[in-house]
């Protein structure tokens, strides 16, 4: 009994440890400095598929007109629509980071999640043909790392708490990037994507 | 099995049959000419050989590769490479432009396509995973670049998610298209991709135009190619990567400050059709352009952190809308300076139209310059253009890049190039050759690129353009023979950009090669036998030419007229190539990459190269 009392103290202790340790993070974007380079991409498949794979990216690039470039991933929304959509209880949320992951096994290709999301962002790896989101690397996103290295910074970590904010950011990469075209071209960014 | 980054399989497109086979080359091709420049010239042989002076390459038979290279998508910088028998030149050359277009044709499992034949009415061809279709493209037919470009986007974009609706969201497919310039078959017709950005050296936007091909356009799904040494590759993707990052001026300015410290600093800027060279205008430096204009100041191609483009745009005026990259130096001097202009935002607006339009934006610029030095030394007359050309006048260029794209009036002459221009005027006006050759400022019929040789203090000398298998392409200069075989021989082969090679060590970048490939490669092996073996054939197929134009040799392995004039103004006043030194440097050159003394390869230089099938046709010539 005193070793049960013992085991169950430490699990709290280290619980909450690990609590003061882990930090909430997200990654916030801003596509008027993605320079479009797509490294982002290649070091996401470097790291999930282990080699360069932009389409099978957890983040996708899109760029409906030259220059103009949208970063495209997962904003952890706080309700998580594709976790509810989901009807096989193949997508979680990771405790930690608030990650949507994937049980692959369990995934029966439905399309359910990508519908589910305001901004289309899941979508079916093209090698297994699963529905395929963000997991933000277990904390340490591949993509942030290679875009702060490059000085752009359309992709940051911030250390923040979950609000209603997030889920605004899941749009349709081409309506980003419509408003994005009007930023940068004035009247004529309302011609150039149709 | 392919060797590593190769998709290992090619498209045949006969688009007079409308038939689409796979085709695969032997590891022994593939090492021994890599890919992009190197295997077209090799195809272009095989399909060809012996009756190549008789090919004209605006005839249908006429063979069009657009190849990527082993190192394409995976080494920073993508890009595609374009070659064939070059309108211009009547050698080849391999022209290329930084796309997304490069890596989506590999991700869908091709290295690239060779097309021969003439659609019977404008087509383009759309590769996926599933392979590759003709499909219509009369509604794009006649559109220029931007217009194609939005159209085209959108409909396969939209093609593509009805024909796998459930996948998620698909992203924009890489394409290269042409504008009026290629489908009127300019012969200087570039081709465009991202709307700035194009294959310009070589003419083969026209090659497009007259097979009635209006567009190429990929989206695959797969992986880039696998490669040999996969960790190595990663390891020096990074560092190669961490070492691009570090060339911070570059990474800032791009070359979109060199309009004014070409000029100022070097004294080899064209001036008026390379009346002058240099000048102190200072409403042309980089911050005006920058402060004004520049909307993105860091924009990059897939796998680029090099990020030189900078996105220019026109927010107020009578060019509102118009947007390009910054423009770079080259389009700065060619749509600037060539012209008489130092403005801007007159610049920008010009540089626009050009790629709009489909010309090359250095060679079809060349050419207007070089009309209306014509005009004002009397040769071409008001009657010619239909109105009064003026230097300095953005609205002249204007309508002539029109004219010439469309073929109007005297457009119509000019749409064959500054060379076969020059031929026609002096002919059309009753005179000898050399009286309008003498402003023409080209090397084997390519226009040469924004920098002079005269103060020789910029990269480019004496033999810089007079001894390049690519006449006036200033990204493929001649240098001894040796150094320059690594260069971008080696980077248009393995089909990579420049500007991601400049700075980082070679012995890098052929530890990277090798990773990829598998090949035994070395720096030393390019310089002495995979390199020469390359710009050999290309000299071949430079010397044989045909079928209505043929270099002479040495005579002219030279600069244009104007490179020996002294330069009339600035701190190199009075400086001229030094033609003695051309004379003793092309003999070098020609003897260490084993050609006689006519630049005719010999029977021994042949054989040791590997390139045996060309001794027939190198006999007849010595």
């Amino acid at each position: 009994m005193r070793i049960f009392l013992f085991i169950t103290i430490r699990q709290i202790c280290i619980y909450f440890w690990w609590k003061t340790l882990v930090k909430p993070i997200w990654i916030a974007r801003d596509p008027s400095l993605c320079s479009g380079c797509r490294r982002c991409e290649l070091a996401c498949s470097i790291h999930h598929e282990g080699w360069m794979w932009p389409e099978a990216s957890r983040v996708r690039v899109f760029m409906p007109f030259p220059g103009v470039e949208v970063p495209h991933l997962c904003s952890q929304c706080m309700d998580y629509p594709c976790v509810s959509a989901c009807p096989v209880d193949a997508l979680s949320v990771d405790p930690d980071y608030g990650a949507v992951i994937v049980d692959r096994e369990k995934c029966t290709s439905c399309g359910d999640c990508i519908t589910a999301c305001p901004g289309t962002v899941p979508f079916l790896h093209p090698g297994d043909n699963k529905a395929t989101i963000c997991d933000l690397c277990g904390g340490e996103p591949k993509c942030v790392e290679v875009c702060i290295e490059a000085g752009y910074n359309a992709l940051t970590i911030v250390n923040e708490e979950p609000n209603i904010h997030r889920k605004l950011y899941s749009r349709n990469p081409v309506d980003t990037a419509r408003d994005l075209a009007v930023k940068m071209f004035g009247e004529k960014g309302e011609e150039v994507i149709e | 099995m392919t060797p590593g980054g190769y998709a290992g399989k090619w498209l045949d497109v006969d688009l007079t049959k409308d038939k689409i086979k796979e085709v695969e080359y032997s590891d022994k091709v593939l090492e021994q000419y890599f890919g992009g420049r190197g295997l077209a010239a090799k195809v272009l042989w095989d399909k060809v050989g012996d009756k190549y002076p008789e090919l004209d390459p605006l005839d249908p038979k006429s063979p069009l590769m657009v190849y990527t290279g082993p190192m394409t998508g995976i080494y920073p910088g993508s890009r595609i490479c374009v070659s064939g028998k070059s309108p211009v030149s009547m050698g080849t050359v391999g022209s290329t432009a930084a796309t997304e277009f490069a890596n989506e044709i590999k991700e869908a499992g091709y290295d690239g396509v060779t097309f021969t034949g003439k659609a019977d009415k404008p087509v383009y061809l759309l590769i996926t995973d599933d392979g590759a279709e003709l499909r219509d493209a009369g509604h794009l037919w006649g559109l220029n670049g931007e217009k194609t470009l939005i159209k085209l986007n959108k409909e396969v974009t939209a093609e593509l998610t009805k024909r796998k609706p459930n996948v998620g969201l698909w992203k924009d497919p890489g394409m290269i298209y042409i504008g009026p310039a290629g489908e009127n078959i300019v012969r200087n017709a570039a081709v465009i991709t991202k709307l700035c950005h194009a294959a310009g050296y070589g003419g083969y936007g026209a090659l497009m135009g007259s097979k009635n091909l209006k567009a190429v356009v990929a989206k695959g799904r797969g992986s880039l190619p696998k490669v040999d040494a996969p960790e190595s590759a990663k390891l020096l993707w990074r560092k190669t990567h961490q070492i691009l990052i570090g060339r911070s001026q570059f990474r800032r300015e791009g070359t979109g400050y060199a309009g004014y410290s070409v000029g100022a600093e070097t004294s080899s800027e064209p001036i008026r059709n390379w009346q002058e060279e240099w000048h102190d205008e200072k409403s042309y430096a980089g911050p005006m352009f920058e402060h004004r204009y520049w909307v993105k100041k860091k924009w990059a191609d897939f796998n680029c952190t090099t990020n030189c483009m900078k996105i220019s745009c026109i927010k107020t005026g009578k060019w509102k809308g118009d947007i390009t990259d910054m423009p770079d130096y080259e389009l700065q001097a060619y749509c600037g300076t060539n012209f008489g202009i130092y403005d801007p935002e007159a610049n920008i607006h010009l540089a626009t139209l050009a790629d709009k339009l489909g010309h090359s934006g250095i060679n079809g610029p060349n050419t207007a310059g070089y009309a209306v030095e014509l005009h004002q030394r009397g040769i071409l007359k008001d009657s010619d253009f239909g109105f009064k050309p003026k230097w300095g006048d953005p609205e002249t260029f204007d309508r002539i890049l029109h004219m010439m794209a469309y073929r109007e009036k005297i457009g119509d002459v000019l749409a064959e190039g500054t060379y076969r221009a020059a031929l026609k005027i002096a002919e059309m006006k009753g005179l000898k050759p050399e009286e309008t050759l003498k402003y023409a400022v080209h090397v084997k019929g390519i226009e040469i690129g924004a920098h002079g040789t005269r103060s020789d203090v910029d990269y480019t000398h004496d033999i810089s353009y007079a001894a390049s298998v690519q006449g006036g392409d200033h990204t493929s200069v001649a240098v001894d023979g040796y150094s320059d075989m690594s260069g971008s021989v080696f980077t248009d082969s393995a089909v990579f950009c420049n500007f991601t090679y400049y700075g980082v060590p070679q012995s890098l970048v052929f530890d990277f090669a090798k990773a990829i490939t598998g090949f035994p490669i070395t720096l030393e092996s390019w310089r002495t036998v995979t390199g020469p073996r390359i710009v050999t054939l290309q000299k071949a197929f430079l010397m044989m030419g045909g079928p209505d134009l043929e270099w002479e040799p040495v005579k002219d392995d030279d600069n244009p007229p104007r490179f020996y004039e002294p330069l009339p103004s600035g701190p190199y006043k009075g400086k001229t190539t030094d033609r003695e030194l051309v004379n003793t440097k092309l003999q070098t050159y020609f003897e260490t990459l084993g050609w006689d003394e006519r630049g005719i390869p010999t029977k021994e230089t042949l054989k040791k190269l590997d390139l045996g099938f060309l001794e027939k046709s190198m006999s007849k010539l010595r």
